[in-house]
């Protein structure tokens, strides 16, 4: 008898679990009916919903800590800045800004706020608003990640360093030398207007304010910053709603947006993935809305183009650049420009990219900027960056040539691996000279191993500009101090060519950065590779969106079909 | 009984430490500074890599570094991720996830498993029997990626039948687990059919027969119980196998729970999430097999814990 009830038992449990999973089953035979149009009833305002691929935002959702596009993209729709891009051309526009002034040698900048502007918790938007942000993210012991856009490297605000403070002979913060906690450069004239004054000219000032580290933060962030990182509070056309951690985060259109043009879509989830492979399933099922990049698993036999019929676009991105980079300043052996030259000769890029990324999907550079920048001159790299292997040769025989194999320094992961293999194929026909790839398991230690100039060999250098213009490919990357200039590029020069144009406006400006950039051409210590396309797709429940110029999709150009 | 549990409870402890240990020692010792990937293609401001470095004790030698973190987890406080959100938290929120997903795999391969495995050894050599050791033979082969990948595709984006990724719903669950356990499900089925087919010759069935009892009760209660034993002792042991394969079968079907958090969190380098992450897993996995060890006793009135 024991025997049979026990056996009851378990039969009786097997049946309940069942049961239930029947019952789970039934309620959500819909699936996930994500951008299915939503029930917004006039016909005025935004309506649906949408789902668009992102992944874990690395830091919390504080504009100036913010630096990876997990966390950018959607503090990019929450916050609306002094001034705007252009989605399509990246051109900077007044948002927030009723006027921005600059004195004549473009020191000194007065501001002027719209009336109107209010944050998503009621508070109005003023010129404190935006100082007390600016002071916060430049402010030493506060470690913002974005803190270098206040100092010399961006928009280089009087008084930085005092804020700032100091780093010792290791780079190692020292504790207490942040002397000043506001930056003396701001100064507030009243509730809409205030003063900026710069440590030296720049007249890419209204551009550089565009990014995200200038975005404007509500009294109550400065009050309760725990509370603020739980809920955070924007002034831009979507308003946070709750954040499922690493599952979605969902925000809603902003009713009282002062902006233009106004949010069309009513909810925006930005659903988590862990690997873009499963968010590309979900878009061809429909069961994401936008995927703004299309993993390898998709390109490869350009199976995306079947998968994704009409409803899918590729074009190319004005904003990121792959470059090889010589180490300069821990080795003699690539001092000679001549054996850089002949390197660069000897890659085949058009091949290159056929044999790691399929044709078409990225496009050779030859110059430093890529097109679509204002400034941007086709050929700037001339010679040298086509594929010539009798000019390679003959280069390479007047030099010493390389000691031993020629290494070339990247992480494995992310499809770099293949195109390093297929360059040290090229350069190995070419030159005749053994070529390998070194490499490091992801991008975290290969970065490690660059910040501490520790690779003696060619590697790997990708950029993606922070705000569009040509500046930004040139002054951080290859000025002699440049926070990114990872092979230690030093022309007397060129920084010379930057900094003025820093004072000058216009053509007068691009013209003096097109000089700096044909010196890059002479000395070849950074040698261009290429630009990437971006490709995307998206579901037939929306509308084809548009793309910024950063190649994320815009949220406000997004509206689901009827 | 009491004692024999208290005296398991007791051996847990020296192994949780050991395992943390070691998975912390291991993840913090993984090559590349964990800061250096955080801020693209520049260095990281100075500052910021200095608060993280105190904030994680990275500082300190290992041991002491471990100790601190140890002496924090015994008061609850499992840390926080380098986004600052709370790690127990998001343990919270994942884990109840991951025991969902696994525990189905188990429902599959069990329900499955023994059914096909009775089915296969009650006749043996007939029709139903090879059925089940070929296509058995055939899912042990493909590897858990291959399979999900190839299940999603198929019921997922072509047939539409399940949603292509987890949408949080218990229903798409199912095909992961399906997935997860189909490997588990092969070694059940063969282990079940295996048992009973030796267990149907011994002498206590052919007395039972004898008797006259019916056919179905004497493989039903008499034989299959017997059999059991050995797969309550492989499911037990594989529940933790199941946990460490959500890491793969999560990937693919972009499911938020522990296994992602542990992959995650090993790309990242945040040795205090893996650290927590696994802890719990280990745990898990010991009272599991507690809880199988005592089942023995239900199933096999002769083994007795005193």
């Amino acid at each position: 008898m024991r025997g049979s009830t026990r056996r009851g038992a378990v039969v009786a449990a097997a049946v309940g679990l069942t049961l239930v999973l029947a019952a789970c089953g039934g309620d959500d035979d819909g699936g996930d009916d994500s951008g299915s149009g939503g029930d917004g009833g006039s016909s005025e305002g935004p309506t649906g919903s949408v789902s668009i691929n992102s992944t874990q935002p690395e830091n919390p959702l504080i504009p100036t800590t913010t630096n990876e596009v997990g966390g950018g993209n959607i503090v990019d729709a929450m916050w609306t800045g002094l001034v705007s891009y252009d989605s399509a051309t990246g051109e900077p526009g007044l948002a927030v800004a009723e006027s921005i002034e600059p004195n004549e040698d473009f020191t000194q900048f007065t501001i002027t706020i719209k009336d109107g502007w209010t944050f998503h918790d009621g508070s109005p938007v003023t010129a404190q608003s935006f100082v007390d942000a600016w002071n916060f993210g430049a402010y030493g012991p506060n470690a913002q990640l974005n803190q270098y856009f206040f100092g010399p490297d961006g928009a280089n605000i009087a008084g930085y360093d005092a804020v700032a403070g100091q780093t010792d002979d290791t780079g190692a913060f020292v504790e207490g030398s942040a002397t000043a906690e506001t930056m003396s450069g701001l100064e507030v004239v009243d509730e809409s207007t205030f003063t900026v004054t710069l440590g030296s000219p720049n007249s890419l000032f209204e551009t550089i304010i565009g990014y995200s580290a200038f975005y404007p933060m509500p009294e109550s962030f400065f009050t309760d910053q725990a509370a603020f990182i739980e809920h955070p509070v924007g002034n831009g056309p979507f308003e946070f709603v709750e954040e499922v951690p690493n599952t979605s985060i969902n925000l809603t259109a902003f009713a009282d947006y002062a902006g233009d043009p106004k949010p069309q879509v009513e909810n925006i989830e930005y659903r988590v993935y862990a690997d873009l492979d499963a968010a590309y399933a979900d878009v061809v099922a429909n069961q994401l809305d936008i995927l703004d990049k299309i993993p390898p698993v998709g390109l490869a036999g350009d199976v995306w183009k079947t998968d994704l019929e009409g409803r899918s676009a590729s074009e190319p991105l004005t904003t990121r650049f792959t470059s090889m980079t010589f180490p300069l300043t821990n080795t003699e052996a690539w001092a000679d420009p001549n054996l850089r030259k002949a390197i660069s000769l000897a890659i085949d890029r058009e091949a290159v990219i056929a044999a790691a990324y399929g044709p078409g999907n990225y496009v050779p550079a030859n110059s430093w900027v890529p097109p679509g920048n204002d400034g941007y001159v086709e050929g700037t790299c001339g010679e040298w960056c086509e594929f010539d292997a009798t000019k390679a040769q003959e280069l390479y025989a007047q030099t010493a040539g390389v000691q031993g194999t020629l290494l070339i320094s990247s992480n494995s992961d992310g499809g770099h691996r293949e195109w390093v293999e297929a360059a040290c194929t090229s350069i190995r026909e070419t030159l005749g000279i053994d070529c390998q790839g070194d490499y490091d398991p992801d991008f975290g230690s290969f970065r490690a191993r660059v910040n501490a100039n520790e690779i003696t060999n060619p590697f790997r250098t990708g950029w993606v500009a922070d705000y569009p213009s040509i500046q930004n490919f040139l002054a951080p990357l290859y000025t002699s101090n440049g926070s990114a200039n990872d092979g230690g590029y030093s022309n007397p020069q060129f920084d010379e060519l930057i900094r003025q144009a820093a004072g000058l406006e216009g053509q007068e400006a691009l013209d003096l950065y097109n000089q700096a950039e044909s010196l890059l051409s002479e000395d070849m210590a950074i040698i261009p590779l290429w630009y990437d396309n971006g490709q995307r797709g998206w579901s037939t429940n929306v509308n084809e969106p548009q793309f910024t110029w950063k190649g994320y999709v815009d949220p406000l150009s997004i509206s689901v079909q009827n | 009984m009491g004692r024999y549990v208290v005296q398991r409870l007791g051996q847990m402890v020296p192994v949780v430490i050991g395992t943390t240990f070691l998975i912390y020692a291991l993840v913090w010792a993984l090559p590349g500074d964990p800061f250096a990937a955080r801020c693209g293609d520049r260095p990281c401001p100075q500052n910021y890599v200095d608060r993280m470095t105190a904030e994680y004790n990275l500082d300190d030698p290992l041991p002491i570094a471990y100790l601190q973190y140890m002496g924090k987890l015994l008061t609850g406080d499992f840390g926080q991720t380098f986004s600052g959100a709370s790690i127990a938290a998001e343990l919270a929120q994942r884990y109840p996830i991951t025991l969902q997903l696994t525990l189905l795999a188990i429902l599959v391969e069990v329900v499955i498993g023994v059914a096909a495995g009775v089915l296969a050894g009650i006749r043996r050599g007939g029709f139903v029997d090879n059925l089940v050791l070929v296509s058995t033979l055939v899912v042990v082969s493909i590897p858990v990626f291959v399979l999900g990948l190839l299940a999603q595709v198929t019921f997922g984006v072509r047939l539409g039948w399940f949603p292509v990724t987890s949408d949080g719903s218990l229903y798409s669950l199912v095909l992961p687990a399906v997935v997860l356990g189909s490997l588990s499900l092969a070694f059940v089925a063969r282990l079940v059919r295996a048992n009973l087919v030796e267990n149907l010759r011994t002498d206590y069935v052919r007395t039972a027969i004898a008797k006259g009892l019916p056919r179905q009760r004497v493989i039903g209660v008499h034989t299959l119980r017997n059999s059991l034993i050995p797969v309550v002792t492989f499911v037990g042991a594989d529940f933790g196998g199941l946990l460490g394969g959500a890491v793969v079968v999560e990937g693919i079907f972009n499911i938020p729970g522990v296994g992602n958090m542990i992959f995650r969190g090993i790309n990242a380098h945040e040795g205090a999430t893996v650290t927590a992450a696994v802890t719990v897993l280990v745990l898990v996995f010991m009272i599991v097999n507690l809880l199988v060890d005592l089942l023995y006793a239900v199933l096999d009135p002769r083994i007795r814990h005193v």
